[in-house]
C-alpha cells in the first residue's frame, strides 16, 4: 500500500514537472493571479527578452492594491498611478491575459475575485505577486505568494522553481463561542506562532473548529498565514467547500466529475506532518493587536502587556519599540483604548459575511462622533450583493462611507490613509509601522470588533453587544 | 544577473527584528513600474525627519555606516509583503548582502532573484558581529566583513568565521550570474508533457 499523504503532498506530486540533478525542483503552475504593483516589471522583462506568455489562459488580472475607491468615472487624479494601471492594461492587452478592470463588474481585491469566480479550484497551484496569496488555499488550493522576477518566471514558463516546503498541522479542536470569528481565530494563533513560527512550512488547519468554519471564514484564516511566517495555508476541501463553488464562472463544466476528483485531495488518515500543534476553538476571546506586528495581540478583555514582563530580550525590546510607536502605556486596559478611525475592508475581511456581521452591529446605531468610519468591499459583486440587501444603506445611516471595491486603506497606496497619529480599528491584517500611513496606529480586529468600536469610540468586547 | 562571488565591505548593524518590507520600501514608492532607482527610498520613513532631512538618530545614517555593502540585522528579517522592491532598494542603495538568524521566506527567495546573498547565522553568531561592529565603530571604523559565496563562509580579520547553509543551486545560480527562466525553459519538453498529461489544450499558435 502506498504511504498515506497530506494534501500538500498530494498537491506537490501532482505538480511536479522535473527535479533534475542538482537543480531546485519545477512545480507547475495552474493559475497566476496578477496586480498592477508587482507585475510591471515582469512583462517588461519578457518583452526584453523577446520572451511570450506560455499560458494566458491560465492568467487573471485586476488592478486593486493602487485605485481609488471613490468615483470610478472620474478620472485617476495621481498620474504615477494612473500610469501604473494604465501599464497593466497594456500588458494585459499586449499578452492576451484576461484583465478584470477599473470599471469591470467583477474588478475586485485579486484574492476576493479568485474564489468568487471559480478561478480558485481544489488541488490546484496558483501563485500572485503578493503574500496574501495564501487566502487561496482555503479551497484545498496550494496557493502562495512570489516576488516579481518569479512572476516574470511564471508568466514565461508556467512553472516555478520551487523546493518543497515542510508541513505544518494546525489542529483546532472545539468550537468558537459566539462573538468570537475566524479572524479572533487566526490573530489567537498567530500569537501564539509568533509572526515567524511558520516559516519554511505550509500550515494545514484541520480539525473540528475548522470544518465547522464557512467557506469564507476559511479565507480569513488561509489569508494570515504569512503573518504567521508561513508561505501557505490550506484547508481540505469538503462539502462546504464544493457547495461554495458550484455554479461559479469559471468552475469546470463537469462539475460533479471535478467533485469526484476533489474529494480524494484531503490528507489521508495517518499522513505524517513535520509539524502538528492543536488548539482548543473554545479558548478564543475577541483579539485586539496592540503593536505592529499581528503577534502582538491580546484579548478584548485584556491590557496592554508590559514589556518589562517579557523573558526574551528581542521581544522585550520590539515590544518597547511598538508602545511608543503605538502611543500606548502598558497595562492600558485594551477597552479602554479611544479610536479616531475605521476601515471594515482588505482581503481579509471584505466579504459578504464580513459586510453582514458588521452591519449586524451597526443597525440601529451611530458611528461616534470623533470617529471616522469607512466600508470598503473586497469586489464589485461583493458590493452590489450587500447593496441588494440594504447593507449599504444601513452603513451610511450609521455615518460609515461606503465605497468601491479596492485594497484601499489596508496599504494606504490610494489617498484612503491615517493621518500621522491616528488610531485606526481595521479588520486588515497588517498592523506594521505606517502601513495604513505614515505615523498611523493600526489595531487589527475582526469586522463585528470593528464595527462596535466604531459606534463607542473605543474598542467594545463584542461578546456584550446589545443588537438592535 | 549580475553574478556574486565574494564580497568584502563594510557593515552596517540594524539592530531590529521583524523589519518587514513595508519598512524596507513603504508603499508610497511602489507606483514606478522600472526595477531601478529605490534605492534613495529604502528605509524612508525611519531615515528621514517629516521635513525631508536624514534623521540623525537613525542607524544607516550614521557617518561610520555609509557606502557599507553588507546590512546586519536581527531574526525574521523582509517579513510580511512579497513585493521585490525590497530588495530592488537594499540593492540600489548599495547592499549585496544582508546577514541576520532568520529571514521571511518570500524576501529571502527574492535576494536570490537579484544577486544579493541572505547569510543566515545561529543569533549567537549574530550577536557577536554586532559586538564586533560595536567595537569597531566605537574605535572610530567602520567594521569590515567577508562574504565568500564559493566558500560559504563569513568571516573578518580578527578571527571572526562562519560557514553558512545556501541551497547548492541557487548558489551555483548566482556564482555564475544564470537567468533563471533560460534554465527552466531548458526543460521545456517536460513542461509540454506535464500539460498534455494533465489534458491541457496545446499552446496557442502551436509552439512549445
Ligand atoms: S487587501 Fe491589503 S493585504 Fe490584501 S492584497 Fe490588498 S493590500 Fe494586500
Amino acid at each position: 500500500m502506498p504511504a498515506p499523504r497530506t494534501l500538500l503532498d498530494k498537491i506537490w506530486d501532482d505538480h511536479l514537472v522535473c527535479s533534475p540533478d542538482g537543480e531546485q525542483p519545477l512545480i507547475y503552475i495552474d493559475r497566476h493571479l496578477v496586480h498592477e504593483v508587482t507585475s510591471a516589471q515582469a512583462f517588461e522583462g519578457l518583452r526584453v527578452a523577446g520572451r511570450r506568455v506560455r499560458r494566458p489562459e491560465a492568467t487573471f488580472a485586476t488592478p486593486d492594491h493602487n485605485i481609488p475607491t471613490t468615483d470610478r468615472s472620474l478620472p485617476i487624479a495621481d498620474p504615477i498611478s494612473k500610469q501604473q494601471i494604465d501599464t497593466l492594461r497594456a500588458n494585459c492587452r499586449e499578452f492576451g491575459i484576461r484583465l478584470f478592470d477599473l470599471g469591470d463588474a467583477d474588478q475586485g481585491i485579486v484574492h476576493v475575485i479568485g474564489p468568487e469566480l471559480g478561478i480558485t479550484q481544489p488541488g490546484m497551484t496558483i501563485v500572485c505577486g503578493d503574500s496574501h496569496t495564501a487566502t487561496h488555499g482555503a479551497l484545498g488550493a496550494l496557493a502562495f505568494g512570489i516576488g516579481t522576477s518569479e512572476v516574470e518566471h511564471v508568466l514565461a514558463a508556467q512553472t516555478l522553481r520551487q523546493s518543497k516546503p515542510k508541513s505544518f498541522e494546525v489542529r483546532v479542536e472545539g468550537e468558537l463561542y459566539p462573538g468570537v470569528t475566524a479572524k479572533d481565530l487566526v490573530l489567537y494563533i498567530i500569537g501564539r506562532l509568533t509572526t515567524e513560527g511558520g516559516a519554511g512550512y505550509v500550515i494545514e488547519y484541520t480539525g473540528p473548529c475548522i470544518r465547522r468554519l464557512g467557506m469564507e471564514e476559511r479565507m480569513t484564516v488561509c489569508n494570515m498565514s504569512i503573518e504567521a511566517g508561513a508561505r501557505a495555508g490550506m484547508i481540505a476541501p469538503d462539502r462546504i467547500t464544493f457547495d461554495y463553488l458550484r455554479g461559479r464562472d469559471l468552475v469546470p463544466k463537469d462539475f460533479d466529475r471535478a467533485v469526484a476528483r476533489w474529494e480524494t485531495l484531503p490528507s489521508d488518515a495517518g499522513a505524517r506532518y513535520d509539524r502538528s500543534q492543536t488548539f482548543s476553538g473554545g479558548d478564543v476571546v475577541p483579539q485586539v493587536t496592540w503593536g505592529t506586528n499581528p503577534a502582538q495581540v491580546v484579548g478584548v478583555d485584556a491590557s496592554v502587556p508590559d514589556p518589562a514582563s517579557m523573558t526574551d530580550p528581542s521581544d522585550r525590546s520590539s515590544a518597547a519599540r511598538a508602545l511608543e510607536y503605538m502611543g500606548l502605556k502598558a497595562g492600558t486596559p485594551i477597552a479602554a483604548i479611544p479610536i479616531d478611525r475605521v476601515f471594515i475592508g482588505s482581503c481579509t475581511n471584505s466579504r459578504i459575511e464580513d459586510l453582514r456581521a458588521a452591519a449586524g452591529v451597526v443597525r440601529g446605531h451611530q458611528v461616534a462622533s470623533r470617529v471616522r468610519a469607512m466600508v470598503v468591499p473586497g469586489s464589485g459583486r461583493v458590493k452590489r450583493q450587500a447593496e441588494a440587501e440594504g447593507l449599504d444603506r444601513v452603513f451610511t445611516a450609521a455615518g460609515f462611507e461606503w465605497r468601491e471595491a479596492g485594497c484601499s486603506m489596508c496599504l494606504g497606496m490610494n489617498p484612503d490613509t491615517l493621518a500621522p497619529g491616528e488610531r485606526c480599528a481595521s479588520t486588515s491584517n497588517r498592523n506594521f509601522e505606517g502601513r495604513q500611513g505614515k505615523g498611523g496606529r493600526t489595531h487589527l480586529v475582526s469586522p463585528a470588533m470593528a464595527a462596535a468600536a466604531a459606534v463607542t469610540g473605543h474598542f467594545t468586547d463584542i461578546r456584550q453587544w446589545r443588537y438592535h | 544577473m549580475q553574478p556574486f562571488t565574494t564580497l568584502t565591505g563594510n557593515v552596517a548593524p540594524l539592530d531590529r527584528a521583524n523589519v518587514d518590507t513595508d519598512q524596507i520600501i513603504p508603499k508610497q514608492f511602489l507606483k514606478r513600474i522600472e526595477r531601478t532607482g529605490f534605492g534613495q527610498f529604502l528605509f524612508f520613513d525611519w531615515r528621514f525627519l517629516p521635513d525631508g532631512s536624514p534623521d540623525p538618530a537613525f542607524e544607516l545614517n550614521q557617518p561610520i555606516r555609509q557606502g557599507a555593502s553588507i546590512l546586519l540585522a536581527r531574526r525574521n528579517f523582509g517579513c510580511g509583503s512579497s513585493r521585490e522592491h525590497a530588495p530592488w532598494a537594499l540593492a540600489d542603495y548599495g547592499f549585496r548582502s544582508v546577514i541576520a538568524p532568520t529571514f521571511a521566506d518570500i524576501f529571502f527567495n527574492n535576494c536570490f532573484q537579484n544577486g544579493m546573498v541572505p547569510v543566515k547565522l545561529d543569533e549567537s553568531d549574530v550577536e557577536e558581529l554586532f559586538r564586533r561592529a560595536a567595537a569597531a565603530e566605537a574605535a572610530g571604523q567602520a567594521y569590515r566583513l567577508t562574504v565568500d559565496l564559493q566558500s560559504c563562509l563569513v568571516h573578518d580579520d580578527g578571527g571572526f568565521s562562519r560557514s553558512f547553509p545556501v541551497d547548492s543551486f541557487r548558489r551555483h545560480c548566482l556564482l555564475e550570474g544564470l537567468d533563471n527562466i533560460d534554465l527552466s525553459l531548458k526543460h521545456v519538453d517536460q513542461i509540454t508533457a506535464w500539460e498534455n498529461a494533465h489534458g491541457l489544450a496545446p499552446l496557442q499558435g502551436g509552439a512549445t
